[in-house]
């Protein structure tokens, strides 16, 4: 069962969590986006792997995808957006990293829980990636929730998107149609996000969205 | 030939002998302090004696008495096994080593009548609980256990907070009375039979043990300290004479544990697996806050207290680990689990009485608990240093001493845990063992703290200056206890072995046989898996040590030169400018206490221009005190302030509530299916 | 004959790491220095502060304590005890069950308990402020390392040090993410235990943000010689665990014989300075953390250990 392509499928997965994780631990905003450029970077090798063992050439054109957008484009354009917006240098967690990381490891656990035990019969291949990808999305909720800042949450909620595309190619079969729709709706999103950015900003000096709050008189 | 049972009522008997001789003494003489601490010490060795020559019998033939007291109709039952054997040797060996101190250190008593009476009781009511085999005999002599050492307690009653303790350790040993009234009414059923025999015999039905189990969590868990029952531990433990206090932390609380195992692995029968999961989580929980609390803490004794809550929690641990072995029939794991915490009890016994007898020459020598105020004892008082710091080291679980191979034991017991089928247990037990590992290293940090602030140094106060070494009696039990650790430390093969007899009945199985492992190493599984060897690792230290120090004294220098500190050429006058013990636990209190404890700093700085020191302020919470008691004890003044107008009615309103209290009484019963 | 022959190879595993120690501190600074394009000190540097330090005179405290001046060889005794307990170049030596993993990280903890209480001795502020960091430090990274610990036990079914190198030789290990995640959290720990940068500035005298050295500054001559072979001996140790346990290639059991033994000795000497290389680079790329932010470092270590045993305890029934 420990065959060295399942070991290897596992570990890239594996790694995505961790990667995941490393993102939790950050709290530069640099640092986050060279993160999230690792993680599509191990998301691209892990479909790449995936397309190989189940040879499903269809999968090469989704892990470049990851590659070229997620791991390239976005990235630096996102680091040119903080450099315009000169907030390098904002230290913006809302919660500790302490915390946040022990929440991140409850999560991960309930994830791993819960797929386990609802798919008995699934192959284990599909099932430890299945409850990788859980966690992954979890994990990128929580970044969402846990950070002030607009652009890490246009990270955390891109590096959710990559759990989704890792537990779809572990599920054997995505159409590559569907695939690429969901790239560009992210793509999409990453850019009217990006002009959002600017209009918040303009508007109230600041991207941390408690500014939006106080604008709509919710926060005392 | 007179059972094993009978010669231990004999010894109580003797014990509340003494008791009374103590009353009569005071009222003559004023002092009896050598004659009574004499007579428990003989009692003590006396029992301890009898039981030493049955205690590596396996298995040991249990050996029954009663007497006609008590309830008519029922008499008092009394019963000699393998696990009230082990308890009983904690019980009176911590007893014999108390009163051995309290030869010297009794001395110094300022009111000796309102020790003397109760230290015997105490003893006897300590032998009772863990003899008893009937509810209604356990259910007595646990009262009168709490009653001695509430009296003991209460000794200095006219000193600061002192009778705040007593007043919530009285409340707490009523509500867990209470519970274990219940859990022992529950047991018996119907029926109303109030034997152990009969309990074990019957089989409660699920619904019925999980109440038991969590009425034995709330009553035997508020008198060993587990948190969130453990308020009045740290006020009452410290307040009393510091041997009683080493009683209650080293000894008292082990009853109480006993208690928990009598119910749980012997009267409720096949448990479920979930109780291990609510076993390890307090447990957990209650090491990691109790440890933390002492690390905040500056009053030595308090400290000890604290501390004694984190080792409470390690033994919960493995309790609640063998709880989750034995409820999926793996007998071997169980066993295991059961020795580490077995073994851990006695360990803490020796190292927290050690540690209290140290605290008490400390107060004995200049008065002071105040680690803030001590400093520097290690020049005045050498030999208590030292045995002080032999107790650090062992509750610091350091090898090669003791605590360490009662934790190492847990470890191991921990490493068995994946092969349950369970997942609550799955991601329950790393978990608790990460918790267990954070305890541990925590506790170190504590006892460097306690050995460094309160004996290294330069001394903080004046008092120090005037301490002296204390007397022979008080040295020699603290030098038995750290002889002790040592030795369990380094051949814990004996210890193990001799608890297999305690284990085989629980849990239906036991470790494997130490003492014929080749080098007296102890091996839980096998020898591929894990060992551990604390005699040839202690060998290997000291001859290590040594020959380090021979070669560099004998070839390179042995020169040496004394002058004043360095500190960085920064020349450093006053002894306040030393690190204290708040200071100490600044970088952990930072870490942990802004999660645990809801720390905050603030700063005051003088304005510009002003004359002035700059302060800081540091606000802590205790935090179940203000989320468990607050709200309750708020409850019952609103409850009382309501019910009040209930004084001021009407007669004819008073007639109205008990006719209409009948009247619902009636529905009940007649609506009962 | 075999057990005197067995004894031998023990008491050549324990000269080894003796022998090793300074050198492989020497070689990482020789880098260091290389990387920063400095000459450096040469690699037998050390050897040659050890033995100028054991021949000064110690100064002494006026206050200190028999304490202080025993403890500096209890370290190195306790130190030393568990870098000999640690397969270097062959497992199944005949005293390595004298203590496993859990033990010899104890050990560890018992050196530094006194190092700590050393350092609280004199009675100034700087040893105060070294050993309460310290301790805090310990506080997390023991945990940590006891979880890395567990992870390693339930991949190869043991504590015992000899067997987890052997089972993880076999082919049967496998690429595990647990595994990886150990890996980078005993790297993490290796780091603050050995107070290296990141955490801790191995070079400095003069920041107030240093641990060990503020512990260790009232100490002089023979003692602070101890004290140093016994930090040397640490870094070799935390080195060979390392390599022991992930890189657990050209280890040979005992009774190989001795041509085997000094081919193991060479790879082992090649994994070393491989390490070492690759610390000095990792220490020349990055800026060393403010004290506070310490305790985030350490509970990402802990976290990854943590969520390594989950990831093993959960998926073990796979």
């Amino acid at each position: 069962m420990h065959s060295l392509t399942f070991d290897i499928a596992h570990l890239l997965a594996g790694g995505l969590v961790l990667v995941s994780f490393m993102m939790l631990y950050q709290d530069r905003l640099f640092a986050l986006i060279n993160v999230f450029a690792l993680h599509a970077i191990v998301l691209a090798m892990s479909v790449a792997w995936q397309a190989y063992i189940q040879d499903a050439h269809h999968l090469y054109v989704t892990a470049a995808i990851a590659l070229v957008f997620k791991a390239i484009v976005i990235p630096v354009g996102l680091h040119r957006i903080i450099q315009r917006l000169g907030i390098h240098r904002d230290i913006e967690t809302a919660v500790g990293i302490g915390p946040t990381m022990l929440a991140g490891i409850g999560l991960v656990t309930l994830s791993m829980v819960l797929m386990l035990r609802v798919t008995p019969e699934a192959d284990p291949l599909a099932r430890e990636d299945l409850a990788f990808a859980l966690s992954i999305i979890l994990l990128g909720l929580l970044v969402m929730v846990t950070r002030r800042n607009a652009v890490s949450q246009v990270v955390g909620f891109m590096s959710l998107e990559n759990g989704l595309v890792l537990a779809a190619t572990g599920a054997k079969g995505m159409p590559l149609v569907v695939e690429i729709s969901v790239a560009f709706s992210i793509l999409i999103a990453f850019i009217v996000i990006g002009v959002f950015l600017f209009r918040i900003r303009e508007r109230f000096d600041s991207v941390d969205v408690g500014a939006l709050d106080d604008y709509r008189g919710e926060r005392r | 030939m007179i059972s094993g049972a009978a010669v231990l009522l004999w010894s109580i008997a003797a014990l509340l002998g003494t008791a009374v001789l103590a009353i009569a003494e005071s009222r003559r003489s004023g002092s009896g302090t050598h004659l009574i601490y004499s007579l428990t010490l003989g009692i003590s060795a006396a029992v301890l004696l009898v039981l030493a020559s049955r205690i590596f019998d396996d298995p040991v033939t249990p050996s029954t008495a009663a007497l006609p007291l008590g309830l008519p109709w029922i008499g008092a039952h009394f019963r000699l096994d393998a696990l009230s054997m082990f308890f009983l040797v904690v019980v009176n060996f911590g007893g014999a080593m108390a009163s051995l101190y309290g030869l010297g250190y009794g001395r110094h008593e300022s009111a000796p009548h309102r020790v003397l009476p109760f230290f015997p009781a105490f003893l006897a009511g300590m032998n009772l609980v863990v003899l008893a085999d009937d509810a209604f005999t356990f259910l007595l002599s646990w009262e009168f256990m709490s009653l001695a050492s509430w009296a003991l307690v209460m000794a200095h009653h006219r000193e600061q907070d002192n009778a705040r303790a007593g007043y919530i350790y009285l409340v707490m040993a009523s509500f867990g009375t209470l519970a274990l009234l219940l859990a022992f009414g529950l047991l018996s059923g119907p029926g109303g039979n109030y034997t152990f025999e009969a309990m074990r015999a019957a089989a409660p039905t699920p619904f019925v043990a999980t109440f038991v189990l969590a009425l034995m969590l709330l009553g035997a868990g508020s008198k060993a300290g587990l948190v969130p029952l453990h308020v009045w531990l740290p006020l009452a433990h410290p307040a009393a004479p510091s041997h009683v206090s080493a009683l209650m932390s080293g000894v008292m609380t082990k009853v109480a544990i006993y208690g928990f195992i009598r119910v749980t692995f012997d009267l409720l029968g096949e448990p479920a697996w979930w109780s291990g999961v609510a076993v390890l989580f307090l447990g957990g929980l209650t090491a990691v806050l109790g440890i933390l609390y002492a690390l905040m803490e500056k009053d030595l004794k308090r400290l000890l207290a604290y501390s004694t809550i984190e080792n409470v929690g390690v033994i919960f641990v493995s309790l609640g680990l063998a709880l989750a072995f034995k409820a999926n029939a793996m007998p071997s794991a169980a066993a295991l689990a059961l020795t580490a915490a077995l073994f851990h009890v006695l360990n803490h016994s020796f190292f927290k009485s050690l540690l209290f007898f140290g605290a008490g020459a400390v107060l004995t020598a200049t008065g002071e608990r105040d680690m803030e105020k001590l400093g520097g004892l290690i020049h005045r008082m050498p030999l208590t240093s030292f045995a002080f710091l032999v107790g650090c080291v062992a509750i610091s679980a350091l090898p090669p001493f003791n605590g360490f191979v009662s934790e190492w034991l847990a470890f191991q017991a921990i490493l068995q845990s994946p092969d349950l089928p369970q997942w609550g247990l799955k991601v329950m037990v790393p978990a608790v063992g990460g918790l267990l590992a954070l305890s541990a290293a925590l506790a170190a940090a504590c006892f460097v703290k306690a050995f460094g602030i309160t004996f290294l140094g330069r001394p903080r106060s004046a008092a120090v200056e005037r301490a002296y070494e204390v007397d022979r009696y008080s040295l020699a039990a603290m030098f038995a206890l750290a002889a002790l650790c040592l030795f369990a430390g380094i051949l814990p093969g004996l210890v193990i072995d001799g608890l297999s007899s305690v284990t085989r009945p629980l849990v239906g199985s036991r470790m494997p046989v130490q003492m014929a492992q080749a080098w007296l190493s102890i091996v839980p599984i096998a020898a591929s898996r894990s060992s551990y060897n604390g005699l040839l690792v202690f060998l290997f230290i000291a001859f290590s040590a040594s020959a380090a120090a021979y070669v560099i004294h004998r070839f390179a220098s042995h020169a040496l030169r004394r002058g004043p500190a360095w500190g960085c050429g920064f020349p450093d006058v006053t002894p306040s400018s030393q690190y204290t013990a708040v200071s100490f636990a600044q970088p952990i209190r930072r870490v942990f206490g802004t999660f645990v404890f809801r720390a905050r700093e603030t700063v005051e700085m003088p304005a510009p221009g002003e004359i002035g020191p700059s302060r800081l302020n540091v606000e802590m919470h205790d935090v179940i005190w203000e989320v468990v008691y607050q709200p309750i004890a708020r409850g019952i003044d609103f409850a009382t302030e309501h019910l009040n107008h209930l004084q001021f009615l009407t007669i004819r309103r008073y007639l109205t509530l008990v006719f209409l209290f009948l009247v619902a009484l009636l529905l009940v019963l007649a609506l009962w299916p | 004959m075999a057990l005197i022959l067995e004894l031998g190879v023990q008491g050549a595993q324990m000269t080894l790491v003796l022998l090793l120690a300074p050198l492989l501190t020497g070689f990482v600074r020789k880098v260091k220095a290389r990387l920063l394009r400095r000459q450096g000190p040469s690699l037998i540097q050390p050897y040659r502060d050890l033995l100028r330090l054991m021949r000064k005179e110690v100064v002494l405290a006026d206050n200190a304590s028999w304490l202080f001046r025993v403890t500096p060889y209890l370290i190195f005794a306790a130190t030393w005890v568990a870098a000999a307990l640690i397969p270097t170049f062959a497992t199944g030596l005949t005293f390595s069950w004298t203590a496993d993993l859990i033990a010899i990280v104890a050990l560890l903890g018992s050196a530094r308990f006194f190092l700590a209480l050393a350092g609280l001795d004199v009675g100034t502020s700087f040893g105060g402020i070294g050993a309460s960091r310290e301790v805090m430090i310990a506080s997390l990274a023991e945990p940590a390392m006891l979880l890395i610990v567990f992870s390693l036990a339930l991949v190869a079914g043991a504590t015992q040090l000899s067997t987890v190198a052997a089972f993880m030789g076999s082919p049967q290990v496998g690429l595990r993410v647990s595994l990886g995640m150990s890996l980078i959290a005993l790297v993490m720990v290796a780091i603050a235990e050995n107070a290296r940068i990141p955490v801790d500035n191995p070079s400095t005298h003069l920041e107030l943000t240093m641990v060990h050295e503020a512990m260790v500054l009232e100490y002089s001559g023979r003692h602070l010689a101890m004290i140093e072979f016994a930090a040397f001996l640490k870094l070799l140790l935390y080195m060979s665990l390392i390599s022991c346990v992930f890189l657990p290639w050209g280890l040979v059991t005992a009774r190989a014989g001795p041509g085997s033994y000094v081919l193991a000795v060479v790879f082992y000497i090649g994994k070393l300075a491989v390490s070492g290389t690759l610390l000095a680079l990792f220490e020349t790329a990055i800026a060393k953390m403010r004290v506070f932010r310490v305790p985030d470092f350490l509970g990402a270590a802990l976290m990854l250990a943590l969520l390594g045993t989950l990831l093993l305890f959960v998926s073990r029934s796979l």
